[in-house]
Protein backbone atom coordinates (compact mmCIF):
# COMPACT_ATOMS: atom_id res chain seq x y z
CA UNK A 1 0.00 0.00 0.00
CA UNK A 2 1.54 3.32 -1.07
CA UNK A 3 1.71 6.05 1.58
CA UNK A 4 3.65 9.30 1.87
CA UNK A 5 5.49 8.31 5.03
CA UNK A 6 9.03 7.54 6.13
CA UNK A 7 8.17 4.78 8.57
CA UNK A 8 4.87 3.63 10.15
CA UNK A 9 6.34 4.28 13.62
CA UNK A 10 7.03 7.97 13.04
CA UNK A 11 3.87 9.06 11.20
CA UNK A 12 2.32 11.04 14.05
CA UNK A 13 5.48 12.74 15.36
CA UNK A 14 6.75 13.69 11.92
CA UNK A 15 3.32 15.04 10.93
CA UNK A 16 3.34 17.12 14.12
CA UNK A 17 6.74 18.51 13.17
CA UNK A 18 5.14 19.55 9.89
CA UNK A 19 2.21 21.18 11.69
CA UNK A 20 4.70 23.13 13.82
CA UNK A 21 6.63 24.27 10.76
CA UNK A 22 3.50 25.26 8.84
CA UNK A 23 1.66 27.10 11.64
CA UNK A 24 3.78 29.39 13.80
CA UNK A 25 0.61 30.52 15.58
CA UNK A 26 0.55 27.07 17.18
CA UNK A 27 2.90 25.69 19.79
CA UNK A 28 3.56 22.02 19.17
CA UNK A 29 5.06 19.81 21.86
CA UNK A 30 6.12 16.97 19.58
CA UNK A 31 7.48 14.74 22.34
CA UNK A 32 4.30 14.81 24.43
CA UNK A 33 2.03 15.23 21.41
CA UNK A 34 0.19 18.35 22.55
CA UNK A 35 -0.81 21.27 20.28
CA UNK A 36 -1.65 24.58 21.97
CA UNK A 37 -2.07 28.19 20.89
CA UNK A 38 1.31 29.93 20.84
CA UNK A 39 0.10 32.74 23.11
CA UNK A 40 -0.59 30.57 26.15
CA UNK A 41 -3.73 30.70 28.29
CA UNK A 42 -5.72 33.91 28.68
CA UNK A 43 -6.47 34.62 32.33
CA UNK A 44 -10.16 34.19 33.09
CA UNK A 45 -11.01 32.40 29.84
CA UNK A 46 -12.36 28.86 29.93
CA UNK A 47 -9.87 26.53 28.26
CA UNK A 48 -11.00 24.06 25.59
CA UNK A 49 -9.12 20.79 25.17
CA UNK A 50 -10.00 18.07 22.72
CA UNK A 51 -8.19 15.04 21.47
CA UNK A 52 -8.53 11.68 19.87
CA UNK A 53 -6.76 9.30 17.59
CA UNK A 54 -4.77 10.72 14.68
CA UNK A 55 -5.89 10.10 11.12
CA UNK A 56 -8.93 12.42 11.32
CA UNK A 57 -7.11 15.61 10.34
CA UNK A 58 -7.81 18.49 10.45
CA UNK A 59 -9.65 17.30 13.62
CA UNK A 60 -8.47 18.23 16.26
CA UNK A 61 -5.15 20.05 15.84
CA UNK A 62 -6.44 22.03 12.85
CA UNK A 63 -9.09 23.58 15.09
CA UNK A 64 -6.68 25.03 17.66
CA UNK A 65 -6.69 28.81 17.56
CA UNK A 66 -8.71 31.95 18.26
CA UNK A 67 -12.42 31.23 18.65
CA UNK A 68 -12.09 27.46 18.87
CA UNK A 69 -9.83 25.05 20.80
CA UNK A 70 -6.98 25.98 23.13
CA UNK A 71 -5.31 22.58 22.87
CA UNK A 72 -5.50 19.28 21.04
CA UNK A 73 -3.99 15.92 21.99
CA UNK A 74 -3.42 13.62 19.02
CA UNK A 75 -3.03 9.93 19.81
CA UNK A 76 -1.50 7.30 17.58
CA UNK A 77 -3.47 6.68 14.39
CA UNK A 78 -7.05 5.77 15.36
CA UNK A 79 -5.97 5.31 18.99
CA UNK A 80 -7.10 7.54 21.82
CA UNK A 81 -4.38 9.70 23.36
CA UNK A 82 -3.22 8.89 26.89
CA UNK A 83 -4.10 10.68 30.17
CA UNK A 84 -0.57 12.16 30.50
CA UNK A 85 -1.01 14.13 27.27
CA UNK A 86 -4.43 15.36 28.27
CA UNK A 87 -3.16 16.45 31.68
CA UNK A 88 -0.29 18.41 30.10
CA UNK A 89 -2.78 20.08 27.73
CA UNK A 90 -5.25 20.81 30.53
CA UNK A 91 -2.56 22.45 32.66
CA UNK A 92 -1.28 24.45 29.68
CA UNK A 93 -4.67 26.01 28.85
CA UNK A 94 -5.94 26.59 32.37
CA UNK A 95 -6.46 30.34 32.75
CA UNK A 96 -8.12 29.91 36.13
CA UNK A 97 -11.68 29.58 34.77
CA UNK A 98 -11.67 25.81 34.33
CA UNK A 99 -11.29 23.57 31.33
CA UNK A 100 -13.81 21.90 29.02
CA UNK A 101 -12.84 18.50 27.62
CA UNK A 102 -14.50 17.80 24.27
CA UNK A 103 -14.60 14.01 23.97
CA UNK A 104 -15.95 11.89 21.13
CA UNK A 105 -17.93 8.91 22.39
CA UNK A 106 -15.54 6.00 21.94
CA UNK A 107 -14.69 3.75 24.88
CA UNK A 108 -10.97 4.56 24.71
CA UNK A 109 -11.39 8.32 24.43
CA UNK A 110 -13.92 8.41 27.26
CA UNK A 111 -11.79 6.27 29.62
CA UNK A 112 -8.56 8.19 29.00
CA UNK A 113 -10.21 11.61 29.34
CA UNK A 114 -11.93 10.41 32.53
CA UNK A 115 -8.55 9.47 34.02
CA UNK A 116 -7.04 12.79 32.90
CA UNK A 117 -9.91 14.77 34.45
CA UNK A 118 -9.38 13.01 37.78
CA UNK A 119 -5.65 13.84 37.68
CA UNK A 120 -6.37 17.49 36.79
CA UNK A 121 -8.92 17.81 39.58
CA UNK A 122 -6.34 16.45 42.01
CA UNK A 123 -4.27 19.48 40.99
CA UNK A 124 -7.19 21.83 41.62
CA UNK A 125 -8.19 22.43 37.98
CA UNK A 126 -11.94 22.28 37.41
CA UNK A 127 -12.75 20.08 34.40
CA UNK A 128 -16.11 19.46 32.75
CA UNK A 129 -16.35 16.86 29.98
CA UNK A 130 -18.76 17.09 27.05
CA UNK A 131 -19.19 13.83 25.17
CA UNK A 132 -20.34 14.10 21.57
CA UNK A 133 -22.54 11.27 20.28
CA UNK A 134 -24.22 12.36 17.05
CA UNK A 135 -23.83 9.32 14.77
CA UNK A 136 -27.33 8.02 13.98
CA UNK A 137 -25.87 4.93 12.27
CA UNK A 138 -25.75 3.37 15.74
CA UNK A 139 -29.43 2.49 16.05
CA UNK A 140 -29.60 0.57 19.28
CA UNK A 141 -27.50 2.50 21.74
CA UNK A 142 -28.85 0.38 24.61
CA UNK A 143 -26.96 -2.68 23.33
CA UNK A 144 -23.81 -0.91 22.20
CA UNK A 145 -21.25 1.51 23.61
CA UNK A 146 -23.68 4.22 22.48
CA UNK A 147 -23.72 6.56 19.51
CA UNK A 148 -20.31 7.56 18.22
CA UNK A 149 -19.07 11.12 18.23
CA UNK A 150 -18.39 12.35 14.70
CA UNK A 151 -19.12 15.55 12.74
CA UNK A 152 -21.02 17.34 15.51
CA UNK A 153 -17.67 17.56 17.29
CA UNK A 154 -16.64 20.26 14.78
CA UNK A 155 -19.83 22.23 15.53
CA UNK A 156 -19.33 21.81 19.29
CA UNK A 157 -15.70 22.96 19.16
CA UNK A 158 -16.61 26.04 17.08
CA UNK A 159 -19.59 27.15 19.14
CA UNK A 160 -18.17 26.34 22.58
CA UNK A 161 -14.97 28.06 21.46
CA UNK A 162 -16.92 31.20 20.55
CA UNK A 163 -18.68 31.16 23.94
CA UNK A 164 -15.37 30.81 25.78
CA UNK A 165 -13.85 33.62 23.72
CA UNK A 166 -16.77 35.89 24.74
CA UNK A 167 -15.90 35.26 28.38
CA UNK A 168 -18.67 32.81 29.29
CA UNK A 169 -18.05 30.76 32.43
CA UNK A 170 -17.38 27.00 32.40
CA UNK A 171 -21.00 26.03 33.12
CA UNK A 172 -22.27 28.21 30.27
CA UNK A 173 -19.66 26.95 27.81
CA UNK A 174 -20.46 23.34 28.74
CA UNK A 175 -24.21 23.95 28.42
CA UNK A 176 -23.70 25.47 24.97
CA UNK A 177 -21.57 22.52 23.91
CA UNK A 178 -24.21 20.08 25.15
CA UNK A 179 -26.98 21.96 23.35
CA UNK A 180 -25.09 21.81 20.03
CA UNK A 181 -24.46 18.08 20.45
CA UNK A 182 -28.11 17.42 21.28
CA UNK A 183 -29.29 19.38 18.22
CA UNK A 184 -26.90 17.67 15.77
CA UNK A 185 -26.90 14.31 13.96
CA UNK A 186 -24.54 12.66 11.47
CA UNK A 187 -24.49 9.77 9.02
CA UNK A 188 -21.50 8.49 7.00
CA UNK A 189 -21.01 6.35 3.90
CA UNK A 190 -17.78 4.66 2.76
CA UNK A 191 -16.96 3.89 -0.86
CA UNK A 192 -13.58 2.41 0.06
CA UNK A 193 -11.62 1.32 3.14
CA UNK A 194 -8.74 3.12 4.81
CA UNK A 195 -5.28 1.77 5.58
CA UNK A 196 -3.82 2.20 9.08
CA UNK A 197 -0.10 2.89 8.45
CA UNK A 198 1.12 0.36 11.04
CA UNK A 199 -1.23 -2.33 9.66
CA UNK A 200 -0.29 -1.65 6.03
CA UNK A 201 -3.45 -3.12 4.53
CA UNK A 202 -7.08 -2.10 4.20
CA UNK A 203 -9.08 -2.33 7.42
CA UNK A 204 -11.96 -3.92 5.51
CA UNK A 205 -12.65 -5.09 1.99
CA UNK A 206 -15.34 -3.60 -0.23
CA UNK A 207 -16.14 -5.00 -3.66
CA UNK A 208 -15.96 -2.73 -6.72
CA UNK A 209 -19.66 -1.95 -6.59
CA UNK A 210 -20.14 -2.18 -2.80
CA UNK A 211 -20.51 0.62 -0.25
CA UNK A 212 -20.83 0.59 3.54
CA UNK A 213 -23.71 2.62 4.97
CA UNK A 214 -23.29 4.10 8.44
CA UNK A 215 -19.50 3.90 8.45
CA UNK A 216 -17.59 5.14 11.49
CA UNK A 217 -14.53 7.35 11.26
CA UNK A 218 -12.09 4.50 11.98
CA UNK A 219 -13.18 2.18 9.22
CA UNK A 220 -15.40 0.35 11.69
CA UNK A 221 -18.38 -0.99 9.78
CA UNK A 222 -21.79 0.56 9.92
CA UNK A 223 -25.37 -0.54 9.46
CA UNK A 224 -25.25 -2.45 6.22
CA UNK A 225 -23.29 -3.15 3.10
CA UNK A 226 -25.09 -2.48 -0.14
CA UNK A 227 -24.65 -1.72 -3.84
CA UNK A 228 -23.28 1.63 -4.86
CA UNK A 229 -25.78 4.16 -6.12
CA UNK A 230 -26.08 7.81 -7.22
CA UNK A 231 -25.17 10.86 -5.15
CA UNK A 232 -28.85 11.74 -5.07
CA UNK A 233 -29.75 8.33 -3.61
CA UNK A 234 -26.94 8.48 -1.04
CA UNK A 235 -27.95 11.98 0.07
CA UNK A 236 -31.46 10.61 0.60
CA UNK A 237 -30.15 7.65 2.62
CA UNK A 238 -28.18 10.01 4.89
CA UNK A 239 -31.05 12.48 5.31
CA UNK A 240 -33.56 9.67 5.94
CA UNK A 241 -31.36 8.32 8.72
CA UNK A 242 -30.83 11.78 10.22
CA UNK A 243 -34.43 12.91 9.67
CA UNK A 244 -35.74 9.87 11.53
CA UNK A 245 -34.19 11.31 14.68
CA UNK A 246 -34.06 15.08 14.16
CA UNK A 247 -36.67 17.31 12.58
CA UNK A 248 -35.25 19.03 9.52
CA UNK A 249 -37.95 21.68 8.92
CA UNK A 250 -36.00 24.57 10.41
CA UNK A 251 -32.84 26.62 9.86
CA UNK A 252 -29.94 24.20 9.66
CA UNK A 253 -26.17 24.12 9.79
CA UNK A 254 -25.13 21.43 7.29
CA UNK A 255 -21.69 19.94 6.85
CA UNK A 256 -20.90 17.74 3.89
CA UNK A 257 -17.61 16.21 5.00
CA UNK A 258 -15.12 14.23 2.96
CA UNK A 259 -13.57 11.13 4.56
CA UNK A 260 -10.12 11.97 3.20
CA UNK A 261 -10.12 10.42 -0.27
CA UNK A 262 -13.11 12.12 -1.86
CA UNK A 263 -12.59 14.88 -4.45
CA UNK A 264 -14.09 18.26 -3.59
CA UNK A 265 -15.99 18.27 -6.88
CA UNK A 266 -17.97 15.28 -5.60
CA UNK A 267 -18.51 16.86 -2.18
CA UNK A 268 -19.93 20.01 -3.81
CA UNK A 269 -22.15 17.90 -6.07
CA UNK A 270 -23.37 16.02 -3.00
CA UNK A 271 -23.90 19.23 -1.04
CA UNK A 272 -26.19 20.45 -3.78
CA UNK A 273 -28.22 17.24 -3.52
CA UNK A 274 -28.40 17.58 0.25
CA UNK A 275 -29.47 21.23 0.02
CA UNK A 276 -32.27 20.47 -2.43
CA UNK A 277 -33.51 17.53 -0.42
CA UNK A 278 -33.41 19.51 2.83
CA UNK A 279 -35.57 22.17 1.18
CA UNK A 280 -37.95 19.50 -0.11
CA UNK A 281 -38.30 18.38 3.52
CA UNK A 282 -39.20 21.90 4.61
CA UNK A 283 -35.82 22.95 5.97
CA UNK A 284 -33.29 25.62 5.03
CA UNK A 285 -29.51 25.32 4.89
CA UNK A 286 -28.71 28.56 6.69
CA UNK A 287 -25.01 27.83 7.17
CA UNK A 288 -22.74 25.20 5.63
CA UNK A 289 -19.32 23.61 5.55
CA UNK A 290 -18.16 21.61 2.52
CA UNK A 291 -14.75 19.94 2.67
CA UNK A 292 -12.55 17.59 4.67
CA UNK A 293 -13.04 18.32 8.37
CA UNK A 294 -13.19 14.95 10.15
CA UNK A 295 -11.53 12.36 8.01
CA UNK A 296 -10.65 8.68 8.11
CA UNK A 297 -7.18 8.61 6.50
CA UNK A 298 -7.56 7.98 2.74
CA UNK A 299 -11.09 6.58 2.90
CA UNK A 300 -13.31 7.49 -0.01
CA UNK A 301 -16.72 8.52 1.22
CA UNK A 302 -18.58 11.26 3.04
CA UNK A 303 -20.56 12.12 6.10
CA UNK A 304 -23.42 14.55 6.45
CA UNK A 305 -23.87 16.39 9.75
CA UNK A 306 -26.98 18.47 10.37
CA UNK A 307 -27.40 20.84 13.29
CA UNK A 308 -30.57 22.73 14.16
CA UNK A 309 -29.73 26.42 14.54
CA UNK A 310 -31.16 29.04 16.87
CA UNK A 311 -30.44 32.77 16.62
CA UNK A 312 -27.84 32.42 19.37
CA UNK A 313 -26.17 29.39 17.81
CA UNK A 314 -26.06 31.14 14.41
CA UNK A 315 -24.42 34.17 15.99
CA UNK A 316 -21.85 31.97 17.74
CA UNK A 317 -21.19 30.02 14.52
CA UNK A 318 -20.59 33.34 12.71
CA UNK A 319 -18.26 34.66 15.42
CA UNK A 320 -14.63 35.17 14.34
CA UNK A 321 -12.43 32.09 14.19
CA UNK A 322 -8.78 31.80 13.22
CA UNK A 323 -7.44 28.24 13.10
CA UNK A 324 -5.54 26.31 10.42
CA UNK A 325 -8.74 24.63 9.19
CA UNK A 326 -11.52 27.17 9.93
CA UNK A 327 -10.97 30.87 9.47
CA UNK A 328 -13.36 33.75 9.07
CA UNK A 329 -14.43 37.13 10.42
CA UNK A 330 -11.09 38.24 11.74
CA UNK B 1 6.27 -16.44 44.03
CA UNK B 2 8.94 -13.74 44.25
CA UNK B 3 9.89 -10.70 42.18
CA UNK B 4 11.90 -12.82 39.73
CA UNK B 5 8.75 -14.74 38.73
CA UNK B 6 6.70 -11.58 38.27
CA UNK B 7 9.43 -9.94 36.26
CA UNK B 8 9.69 -13.07 34.11
CA UNK B 9 5.88 -12.96 33.68
CA UNK B 10 5.97 -9.44 32.29
CA UNK B 11 8.96 -10.21 30.04
CA UNK B 12 7.22 -13.35 28.73
CA UNK B 13 3.97 -11.43 28.23
CA UNK B 14 5.84 -8.78 26.23
CA UNK B 15 7.37 -11.50 24.04
CA UNK B 16 4.10 -13.31 23.43
CA UNK B 17 2.25 -10.05 22.68
CA UNK B 18 4.97 -9.05 20.21
CA UNK B 19 4.81 -12.52 18.59
CA UNK B 20 1.01 -12.19 18.30
CA UNK B 21 1.02 -8.51 17.29
CA UNK B 22 -0.31 -9.13 13.79
CA UNK B 23 -2.74 -11.83 14.90
CA UNK B 24 -4.33 -9.52 17.50
CA UNK B 25 -4.46 -6.68 15.00
CA UNK B 26 -6.19 -8.94 12.47
CA UNK B 27 -8.77 -10.01 15.06
CA UNK B 28 -9.35 -6.32 15.80
CA UNK B 29 -9.66 -5.46 12.10
CA UNK B 30 -12.58 -7.88 11.87
CA UNK B 31 -14.69 -6.26 14.59
CA UNK B 32 -12.84 -3.15 15.77
CA UNK B 33 -10.33 -0.71 14.38
CA UNK B 34 -7.25 -2.79 13.60
CA UNK B 35 -4.84 -1.53 16.25
CA UNK B 36 -5.01 -3.86 19.27
CA UNK B 37 -1.79 -5.81 18.64
CA UNK B 38 0.07 -2.69 17.54
CA UNK B 39 -0.90 -0.76 20.68
CA UNK B 40 -0.29 -3.54 23.19
CA UNK B 41 3.08 -4.41 21.66
CA UNK B 42 4.08 -0.74 21.88
CA UNK B 43 2.88 -0.62 25.50
CA UNK B 44 4.69 -3.77 26.64
CA UNK B 45 7.89 -2.67 24.91
CA UNK B 46 7.67 0.52 27.00
CA UNK B 47 7.02 -1.56 30.12
CA UNK B 48 10.25 -3.52 29.55
CA UNK B 49 12.13 -0.23 29.29
CA UNK B 50 10.51 1.06 32.48
CA UNK B 51 11.33 -2.15 34.39
CA UNK B 52 14.96 -1.89 33.32
CA UNK B 53 15.14 1.79 34.26
CA UNK B 54 13.45 1.55 37.66
CA UNK B 55 14.13 -2.05 38.81
CA UNK B 56 11.15 -2.22 41.17
CA UNK B 57 11.85 -4.49 44.12
CA UNK B 58 8.77 -6.59 44.87
CA UNK B 59 5.95 -8.32 42.97
CA UNK B 60 3.48 -5.53 43.81
CA UNK B 61 5.83 -2.77 42.64
CA UNK B 62 6.52 -4.61 39.37
CA UNK B 63 2.82 -4.90 38.55
CA UNK B 64 2.10 -1.31 39.58
CA UNK B 65 4.87 0.01 37.32
CA UNK B 66 3.56 -2.20 34.51
CA UNK B 67 0.08 -0.74 34.95
CA UNK B 68 1.26 2.87 35.14
CA UNK B 69 3.35 2.44 32.00
CA UNK B 70 0.49 0.84 30.05
CA UNK B 71 -1.81 3.73 31.00
CA UNK B 72 0.85 6.23 29.88
CA UNK B 73 1.80 4.54 26.62
CA UNK B 74 -1.03 2.51 25.12
CA UNK B 75 -4.04 4.76 24.72
CA UNK B 76 -7.29 3.43 23.33
CA UNK B 77 -9.52 1.45 25.68
CA UNK B 78 -6.92 -1.23 26.30
CA UNK B 79 -4.44 1.21 27.92
CA UNK B 80 -6.69 2.26 30.81
CA UNK B 81 -8.23 -1.22 31.14
CA UNK B 82 -5.01 -3.26 31.23
CA UNK B 83 -3.27 -0.46 33.13
CA UNK B 84 -5.96 -0.50 35.80
CA UNK B 85 -5.88 -4.31 35.96
CA UNK B 86 -2.12 -4.38 36.66
CA UNK B 87 -2.27 -1.42 39.05
CA UNK B 88 -5.06 -3.00 41.11
CA UNK B 89 -3.23 -6.32 41.16
CA UNK B 90 -0.04 -4.58 42.24
CA UNK B 91 -1.82 -2.67 44.98
CA UNK B 92 -3.43 -5.90 46.20
CA UNK B 93 -0.03 -7.65 46.45
CA UNK B 94 1.38 -4.74 48.45
CA UNK B 95 4.99 -4.68 49.63
CA UNK B 96 5.51 -8.40 50.23
CA UNK B 97 8.75 -9.81 48.78
CA UNK B 98 7.17 -13.22 48.27
CA UNK B 99 3.47 -13.90 47.69
CA UNK B 100 1.48 -17.13 48.01
CA UNK B 101 -1.24 -18.45 45.73
CA UNK B 102 -4.18 -17.02 47.72
CA UNK B 103 -2.52 -13.59 47.49
CA UNK B 104 -2.15 -13.96 43.71
CA UNK B 105 -5.78 -15.05 43.53
CA UNK B 106 -6.87 -11.95 45.47
CA UNK B 107 -4.74 -9.77 43.17
CA UNK B 108 -6.40 -11.25 40.08
CA UNK B 109 -9.83 -10.68 41.63
CA UNK B 110 -8.84 -7.05 42.28
CA UNK B 111 -7.71 -6.72 38.66
CA UNK B 112 -11.03 -8.06 37.41
CA UNK B 113 -12.97 -5.72 39.71
CA UNK B 114 -10.96 -2.75 38.43
CA UNK B 115 -11.60 -3.64 34.80
CA UNK B 116 -15.31 -4.11 35.38
CA UNK B 117 -15.61 -0.89 37.37
CA UNK B 118 -13.92 1.14 34.64
CA UNK B 119 -15.33 -0.55 31.55
CA UNK B 120 -18.73 -1.56 32.96
CA UNK B 121 -18.53 -4.84 31.04
CA UNK B 122 -20.15 -8.03 32.26
CA UNK B 123 -19.46 -11.60 31.27
CA UNK B 124 -21.08 -12.31 27.91
CA UNK B 125 -20.49 -8.80 26.54
CA UNK B 126 -17.64 -10.12 24.33
CA UNK B 127 -14.74 -8.33 26.01
CA UNK B 128 -11.56 -9.13 27.95
CA UNK B 129 -13.80 -9.86 30.94
CA UNK B 130 -14.90 -13.07 29.20
CA UNK B 131 -11.35 -14.40 29.56
CA UNK B 132 -10.39 -12.75 32.86
CA UNK B 133 -13.50 -13.67 34.88
CA UNK B 134 -13.54 -17.44 34.23
CA UNK B 135 -9.75 -17.52 34.66
CA UNK B 136 -9.83 -15.91 38.10
CA UNK B 137 -12.70 -18.21 39.09
CA UNK B 138 -10.87 -21.33 37.93
CA UNK B 139 -7.72 -20.22 39.72
CA UNK B 140 -9.56 -19.57 42.99
CA UNK B 141 -11.33 -22.92 42.76
CA UNK B 142 -8.10 -24.80 42.03
CA UNK B 143 -6.47 -23.28 45.12
CA UNK B 144 -9.51 -24.06 47.27
CA UNK B 145 -9.37 -27.64 45.96
CA UNK B 146 -5.76 -27.92 47.10
CA UNK B 147 -4.13 -27.83 43.67
CA UNK B 148 -0.37 -27.33 43.42
CA UNK B 149 0.96 -24.03 42.11
CA UNK B 150 1.65 -25.37 38.58
CA UNK B 151 -1.81 -26.99 38.47
CA UNK B 152 -3.54 -23.82 39.61
CA UNK B 153 -1.68 -21.69 37.06
CA UNK B 154 -2.55 -24.20 34.36
CA UNK B 155 -6.23 -23.93 35.31
CA UNK B 156 -5.93 -20.15 35.15
CA UNK B 157 -4.41 -20.12 31.67
CA UNK B 158 -6.70 -22.81 30.26
CA UNK B 159 -9.84 -21.14 31.56
CA UNK B 160 -8.71 -17.86 29.99
CA UNK B 161 -8.13 -19.57 26.63
CA UNK B 162 -11.49 -21.31 26.79
CA UNK B 163 -13.10 -18.01 27.76
CA UNK B 164 -11.54 -16.26 24.77
CA UNK B 165 -12.75 -19.00 22.42
CA UNK B 166 -16.20 -18.76 23.91
CA UNK B 167 -16.44 -15.15 22.71
CA UNK B 168 -16.67 -16.34 19.09
CA UNK B 169 -20.46 -16.90 19.05
CA UNK B 170 -21.15 -13.88 21.25
CA UNK B 171 -22.62 -10.58 20.06
CA UNK B 172 -20.58 -7.65 21.36
CA UNK B 173 -22.38 -5.33 23.78
CA UNK B 174 -19.43 -3.15 24.82
CA UNK B 175 -16.53 -1.47 23.05
CA UNK B 176 -16.19 -0.68 19.39
CA UNK B 177 -17.26 -4.15 18.26
CA UNK B 178 -20.71 -3.44 19.68
CA UNK B 179 -21.41 -1.14 16.72
CA UNK B 180 -21.45 -4.22 14.50
CA UNK B 181 -24.38 -5.75 16.34
CA UNK B 182 -25.09 -9.25 14.99
CA UNK B 183 -22.17 -8.93 12.58
CA UNK B 184 -19.78 -9.20 15.55
CA UNK B 185 -20.86 -12.85 15.94
CA UNK B 186 -18.36 -15.39 14.60
CA UNK B 187 -15.20 -13.49 15.58
CA UNK B 188 -12.97 -14.01 18.60
CA UNK B 189 -12.68 -10.92 20.76
CA UNK B 190 -9.14 -9.48 20.51
CA UNK B 191 -9.15 -8.24 24.13
CA UNK B 192 -10.16 -11.66 25.42
CA UNK B 193 -7.40 -13.24 23.32
CA UNK B 194 -4.72 -10.86 24.60
CA UNK B 195 -5.90 -11.51 28.17
CA UNK B 196 -5.49 -15.25 27.58
CA UNK B 197 -2.00 -14.65 26.15
CA UNK B 198 -0.96 -12.58 29.18
CA UNK B 199 -2.30 -15.13 31.68
CA UNK B 200 -0.69 -17.93 29.66
CA UNK B 201 2.58 -16.03 30.06
CA UNK B 202 2.20 -16.19 33.86
CA UNK B 203 1.86 -19.98 33.71
CA UNK B 204 4.85 -20.27 31.36
CA UNK B 205 7.06 -17.89 33.34
CA UNK B 206 6.37 -19.69 36.61
CA UNK B 207 7.05 -23.05 34.97
CA UNK B 208 10.29 -21.89 33.35
CA UNK B 209 11.49 -20.54 36.70
CA UNK B 210 11.30 -23.92 38.42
Amino acid sequence: MKKLINSPDTVVTQALQGVAAAHPQLKVDVENKVITRAGGPRTGKVGLVSGGGSGHEPLHGGFVGYGMLDAACPGEVFTSPVPDQMLIATRAVNGGAGVLHVVKNYTGDVLNFQMAAELAEDEGIEVVPIITNDDVAVEDSLYTAGRRGTGATVFVEKIAGALAEEGADLGTVAAGAREVNERSRSFGVALSSCVVPAAGKPTFELGDSEIELGIGIHGEPGRTRTTHSTASDLAAVALDAIGADLSLDTDLLVMVNGMGGTPLIELYLLFNEVRQQVEARGGRVARNLVGNYITSLEMQGFSVTVGQLTDTLTRLWDAPVDTPALRWGR
Amino acid sequence: MDAAVFRAWIVTAAEVIEANRDHLTQLDAAIGDADHGINLARGFAAVLGALDAASPAGPGAILTLTGNTLISKVGGASGPLYGTAFRRAGKSLGDAADVDMPAVSAALDAALAGVQQLGAAREGDKTMVDALAPATRAFGKAIADGASEPEALRSLAEAAEAGAEATIPMQALKGRASYLGPRSVGHEDPGAVSTALILGALRDAAQAGR
